[in-house]
C-alpha cells in the first residue's frame, strides 16, 4: 500500500515524462541499432552496407521502418488468434517497463528500487514466454522448432546468468542499480570479477538469441524461426524489441561491470552510452566472428561449463568476502 | 468530481489498482482451469501468477513480487511448456469433459475456499511482530538464516522430495518403456 501511494502519488510527472522518454529511446536506439549492425556486419566483410539514403546510408532505417508500417498485416488462417495477436505486445511490454530502474547518470534514473536488477531479470524472463507463444499460435512447424530452441535456451542460460551476477551482488550487499554503479567508485567490478564478466556476456548473448547462440532463429535452418509468420509492424515489434533486449544487457553489463555513468571530463550519460554501445559493438563482432553453435553443444555448454564456472565464482566471492 | 478526485488521489489509485489486480488474478485462474486448449491454461496460470505477484506489492514488499514472477512466471511456467511438449499432440479432437470430475473439482475448490473464508472470519488479526522498513537483502538474508531458519530447511527438504521423485520417475531412462 505505502510503495504503491508512493509510487504513484508524489511523483506522477516524473513517470509520465520518464514513460515519453523511454519510448523516445527505444525507437532512436533500434533505429540506431539496425543501421549499426548492417554497417558493422558489411564493415567485417569489406563491403561498404548500405549507402544510399542520408550520410553513408544513416536514414536507410527511417525509410525501413516507414516501409514496414505501411505494410498489410497478414493473418494466416490457422493460427491461434489470441495468442497470436497477444506475442508481440508481450514481448514489447517487459523489455519497455526494465528501463524504469537504469541509472543512466547520477540523477537521471526514473525510479530507483531497492529490487531493481530483480525487476530487470523477472521482466527478461517473461520474452521467452512471449517467444513461445508466437511460436506455438504461428501454426507453423519452423515456428514452433524455433520457440521450443527458445525454451531449452534460455532455461540453460537464465541459471547461469542469475548466479553471476549474484557475485558483484553479494560484493555491494543491494539489489539497486544505482547501489552498485555507487560501490564503484574506486575501481569497476570488471578489475575483481573478471570471470563474472566473461559468464555475463557469453550469457547475455544467448539471452539475447544472438549468433552464435541464434538457434530460436536461425535463418539458414528455420527461416526466421518463431516469427516467421509475423509481417508488417508485428514483426517490427519483435525486432524492436530485440535491439531492445540487446539495449538493456549492454546496459546491464556497464552498470555491474564497467562503472556504470562513471568516467572523467564527460557528463555521466555519455560516458554511460559510450560504454553501452562499446559492448552492444562486442556483441556484433562476436556475430560475424563465431559460426553457430549446434544445438547439443550450447545445451551442454551450458549446464556443465557455465553453471559449475558460475557456482564456483560465487563461492569464491562469499569466501574472499567472509575472510577479509 | 468528488468521485474523480478521489480517483486520482493516492488512496483512489491504490483501490482501484486492487481491484485490478484482482479481476486480473481471478481472470487468470478462471482461464487456468476451464480453457480446452492445454496451452492457453498454461497462459491464463501466467495471467493469475502476475495478478498474485500485483498483490505482494500491493502488500508492500516488491521483492517477493519480483521473485514470484522471476521464479513461477520464468521458471515455473515455462518447465510447465516443456511438460506440454512431451503431451499428446494438440491437432487430436479433446476428450469430451468429464461432468463428475468437474463437480468433483467445484466442491473440492468449494470446500477448501469455505474453509478459508471461515478461518480468515474466526482469526484475530494482529499486526505482524516485526514490522520492520528495512528490507534490503542483507536484513531478509538473517531473517532466513536466523529466525526463520525451520521454514528455510523445510522448503530445501521439499525440494530435495521433489528432486527425488523425478529421478525416480526417469530413473527407466529412454529404453525401459
Amino acid at each position: 500500500m505505502e510503495f504503491l501511494t508512493q509510487m504513484l502519488g508524489a511523483d506522477v510527472a516524473r513517470m509520465v515524462v520518464g514513460l515519453i522518454a523511454i519510448i523516445a529511446l527505444v525507437s532512436v536506439n533500434a533505429l540506431f541499432l539496425i543501421w549499426m549492425e548492417r554497417k558493422v556486419a558489411a564493415h567485417m566483410q569489406l563491403r561498404p552496407g548500405p549507402m544510399e539514403v542520408g550520410w553513408h546510408g544513416a536514414v536507410q532505417t527511417v525509410a525501413d521502418a516507414v516501409k514496414l508500417m505501411g505494410k498489410e498485416l497478414i493473418t494466416p488462417t490457422d493460427v491461434d488468434r489470441p495468442v497470436y495477436h497477444l506475442a508481440p505486445i508481450v514481448i514489447f511490454l517487459p523489455v519497455l517497463l526494465s528501463f524504469l530502474v537504469i541509472p543512466f547518470s547520477q540523477t537521471l534514473i526514473i525510479r530507483d528500487m531497492n529490487v531493481g536488477v530483480l525487476l530487470i531479470l523477472a521482466f527478461a524472463s517473461l520474452t521467452v514466454l512471449a517467444i513461445l507463444m508466437a511460436g506455438w499460435a504461428s501454426n507453423n512447424k519452423y515456428s514452433v522448432l524455433g520457440a521450443i530452441r527458445s525454451v531449452a535456451q534460455t532455461v540453460a542460460y537464465e541459471i547461469p546468468l542469475l548466479i553471476t551476477l549474484m557475485s558483484p551482488i553479494l560484493m555491494v550487499g543491494s539489489f539497486s542499480l544505482a547501489d552498485i554503479v555507487a560501490a564503484q567508485e574506486r575501481y569497476w567490478f570488471v578489475l575483481t570479477q573478471p570471470l563474472a564478466f566473461i559468464l555475463y556476456i557469453v550469457c547475455a548473448t544467448a539471452e539475447t538469441n544472438r549468433a552464435p547462440f541464434d538457434l530460436p532463429e536461425a535463418e539458414s535452418e528455420l527461416v526466421a524461426g518463431f516469427h516467421t509468420e509475423y509481417s508488417g509492424m508485428k514483426f517490427g515489434l519483435f525486432f524492436l524489441a530485440e535491439y531492445t533486449n540487446m539495449f538493456i544487457v549492454s546496459a546491464l553489463a556497464t552498470i555491474f561491470f564497467l562503472g556504470g555513468w562513471r568516467g572523467p571530463f564527460l557528463p555521466g550519460i555519455f560516458w554511460f552510452l559510450i560504454k553501452v554501445y562499446a559492448i552492444i559493438f562486442l556483441l556484433m563482432w562476436f556475430r560475424w566472428t563465431f559460426p553457430r553453435v549446434r544445438f547439443d553443444q550450447l545445451i551442454t555448454f551450458a549446464w556443465k561449463i557455465l553453471i559449475p564456472l558460475a557456482f564456483a565464482n560465487l563461492l569464491i566471492t562469499a569466501l574472499i568476502m567472509k575472510l577479509r | 468530481m468528488n468521485l474523480l478526485s478521489w480517483l486520482i488521489s493516492p488512496p483512489g489509485v491504490a483501490t482501484v489498482a486492487f481491484i485490478l489486480v484482482v479481476v486480473v488474478t481471478i481472470l487468470g485462474a478462471l482461464i487456468a482451469v476451464s480453457a480446452r486448449n492445454i496451452f492457453h491454461n498454461v497462459l491464463g496460470l501466467v495471467l493469475a501468477l502476475i495478478g498474485v505477484a500485483g498483490l505482494f506489492l500491493f502488500l508492500n514488499s516488491p521483492f517477493v513480487a519480483m521473485m514470484q514472477i522471476l521464479i513461477y512466471v520464468g521458471a515455473v511456467c515455462i518447465a510447465i511448456c516443456f511438460a506440454i511438449m512431451l503431451s499428446e499432440p494438440m491437432y487430436l479432437p479433446k476428450p469430451p469433459r468429464s461432468s463428475f470430475k468437474t463437480l468433483g473439482a467445484v466442491i473440492g475448490a468449494g470446500t477448501v475456499f469455505a474453509f478459508l473464508v471461515l478461518l480468515t472470519k474466526k482469526t484475530t488479526w494482529t499486526p505482524a511482530p516485526e514490522r520492520s522498513t528495512d528490507w534490503s537483502v542483507t536484513t531478509m538474508g538473517h531473517y532466513l538464516l536466523t529466525e526463520y531458519v525451520l521454514i528455510f530447511e523445510v522448503i530445501s527438504l521439499l525440494l530435495l522430495v521433489a528432486m527425488l521423485g523425478a529421478i525416480v520417475i526417469a530413473r527407466g531412462g529412454r529404453g525401459a518403456s
